[in-house]
């Protein structure tokens, strides 16, 4: 009890210097939550569009973002041959610009693909799909943005295509994208013949193994992944889940560093404190556990105050209407974890030196200068 | 001096020696101790007196292990006081200190302050809490328990001081101008219960003073001077 006295003491008595360090600690906090929740959830959206109504995916090896993969027509009729096969669709995926919207997403699917079946269309019949070459169907957000109802006709990139339909769905790329026919996508995409990946869904999931190996033997140049796997080794979310820790991890150093300023003039300013303690009996580990208490209180403060600024951003962005259902700024309880233990660590970190400092302090020295 | 007891102290064990000790600063510029010898039996009050520099305090952080003699030894109940020995040991449980200064933590309270020394040495919290109401009884200092330091006056502060000096039953108390900042009735009746409260505890006393009418009270007085000791 009095040891965290001791601790909290020294905060309170500089209570500016400790606030300063943890609202450093604090932003930092926030932002990495901020950060790494949005692209944690935008990456579980873009999985989310693979995943529709399917466990593996199909596309083409080592390719370096699924925009660029090409499987042939000719695997996809194989493939959904197989016995193991329930069902294989397969979706091209392209990028199209309009006048005020450099960057829209258009799905080349078939009338079967489970986007279609299985979405809320809000307008239009989706019995209807594909029956033009020149018919979309757009998402929600998408149809808001490009001020479009059923039955107009949008340009969309160098083409005008017809409005049969409308969509809702709670995935912000869908909701924002453009679904046209497979065969009209390969054209309007050069890659006549070519999907970029097949979405499998097996009759039995025991046999995923199976099917792996035989993708793998029967077309070489292709790769078949599980969903879950897909996530983790797929390399643009690899690079854009390092680059959010990265940036985030950056604040948190400059956080710590904000830490470690504060230990020391913490400990600088107690110097004859601390060679009170000694003559009292304290040992080297007493003195540091005590300096490491100071910069742990401050370090779950500024956290906790991190998670609560944090997630006060994250639900106003969800409020924004242009990032509606881009952002799935959903609670993590392993993010927020990992997010205040690497603060802890910072923290604990900053506090090292002066910890150190502290324990080489000399009593008869410090008690000297009266 | 009552010399009948100081005789009878005679009789007990040595309990804190010094034996050809030296000690000087920057680099043996400023020699302050000179081949000091020294010993005190176990209960005795001793007063070393003394112009400022002459090495008072010096002598009594080698004694409790705060610093070492560049030559020579100090020994602590039959134990030789150096780094090898455990000096955590000796400040927890063999030698108190008491400052002319409180050197008292000034945002705690009375009874915060005195516990320090138990929490450092892992004292149950029954056992201190029943040490330190028996001290502050002993001081006067009961009703003043729950006070932040800043609220004390002087001589309760160095009554607290004394108190903290003594929770952890040390069989040495070391103190350096305990009354040095006290008006003169203050540091009277605050030396009177130094005095007391070590006869009381059977605690040997070694103080560093400039106040020769206290001194007069110990067991034994030492002039210092020139580095060295001579018994008065």
């Amino acid at each position: 009890m009095i040891f965290l006295k001791l601790i909290v003491t020294n905060l309170r008595r500089h209570r500016i210097r400790s606030f300063i360090s943890i609202a450093g600690i604090a932003f930092s906090v926030a932002a990495m939550l901020t950060v790494v929740t949005v692209l944690q959830g935008a990456i579980g959206m873009f999985s989310g569009i693979l995943s529709s109504d399917s466990e593996i995916i199909v596309f083409e090896r080592n390719v370096s973002d699924l925009f660029f993969s090409n499987v042939p027509e000719a695997a996809l009729e194989e493939i959904s041959q197989w016995p193991t096969v329930a069902h294989a669709d397969p979706v091209l995926f392209g990028i199209v610009s309009s006048a005020d919207h450099p960057i829209i997403t258009c799905f080349g699917v078939t009338a079967d693909d489970a986007r279609i079946r299985k979405a809320a269309w809000t307008a239009g019949d989706k019995l209807t799909f594909a029956q033009h070459s020149d018919d979309v169907v757009l998402g929600e957000r998408a149809a808001e943005f490009l001020d479009a109802k059923l039955g107009d006709h949008v340009p969309i990139g160098h083409g005008v295509f017809h409005v049969i339909g409308i969509l809702k769905t709670a995935n912000g790329f869908e909701d924002g994208g453009v679904f046209m026919p497979l065969s009209s996508a390969q054209i309007f995409f050069h890659k006549e013949g070519n999907s970029s990946v097949i979405t499998i869904k097996l009759r039995n999931k025991d046999d995923t193994a199976l099917f792996k190996n035989t993708v793998k033997a029967r077309f070489p140049t292709l790769i078949g992944l599980e969903d879950a796997e897909f996530t983790r080794s797929y390399s643009q979310f690899r690079i854009l889940k390092a680059t959010a820790w990265a940036v985030g991890g950056c604040g948190l150093l400059l956080g710590g560093f904000g830490v470690a300023n504060t230990m020391i003039m913490s400990v600088f300013t107690r110097i004859r404190e601390i060679a009170i303690l000694r003559v009292c009996g304290f040992s080297n580990t007493q003195i540091a556990a005590m300096i490491l208490g100071e910069s742990a209180v401050i370090t779950l403060l500024g956290a906790m105050l991190g998670l609560l600024i944090g997630g006060c951003l994250l639900y106003a962005l969800k409020l924004v209407p242009a990032l509606h259902g881009y952002i799935d700024a959903t609670f993590q309880p392993v993010v927020s974890l990992i997010v205040i233990l690497m603060a802890l660590i910072t923290g604990l970190a900053g506090a090292l030196y002066p910890a150190a400092y502290a324990m080489r302090v000399r009593a008869v020295e410090a008690l000297r200068f009266e | 001096m009552n010399l009948s007891r100081l005789q009878t102290r005679n009789e007990h064990r040595v309990v804190l020696r010094a034996e050809g000790v030296w000690k000087s600063y920057d680099d043996g510029a400023i020699a302050v101790l000179k081949g000091v010898d020294f010993e005190a039996f176990e209960g005795q009050t001793i007063a070393l007196c003394g112009p400022s520099g002459c090495g008072k305090s010096t002598l009594l952080h080698l004694f409790g292990g705060l610093d070492a003699p560049d030559c020579g030894q100090v020994s602590v109940n039959g134990v030789e006081v150096n780094r090898h020995c455990n000096l955590l040991r000796l400040l927890r449980h063999e030698v108190g200190f008491v400052f002319q200064l409180h050197n008292l933590i000034p945002d705690l309270t009375l009874e915060e302050n005195c516990l320090i020394p138990t929490m450092a040495a892992g004292m149950d919290r029954r056992t201190a809490q029943a040490r330190l109401h028996q001290l502050a009884e002993s001081t006067g200092l009961t009703h003043r328990l729950g006070q932040r330091i800043q609220k004390l006056s002087g001589g309760e502060r160095q009554r607290t001081a004394l108190c903290r000096a003594l929770m952890n039953r040390p069989k040495i108390l070391l103190a350096d101008e305990p009354t040095g900042s006290l008006d003169e009735q203050t540091s009277g009746s605050v030396f009177a219960l130094l005095l007391e409260i070590v006869a009381t505890e059977g605690v040997t006393l070694v103080m560093a003073t400039h106040d020769r009418s206290l001194a007069a009270r110990c067991d034994r007085q030492l002039e210092m001077h020139d580095g060295r000791i001579d018994e008065i």
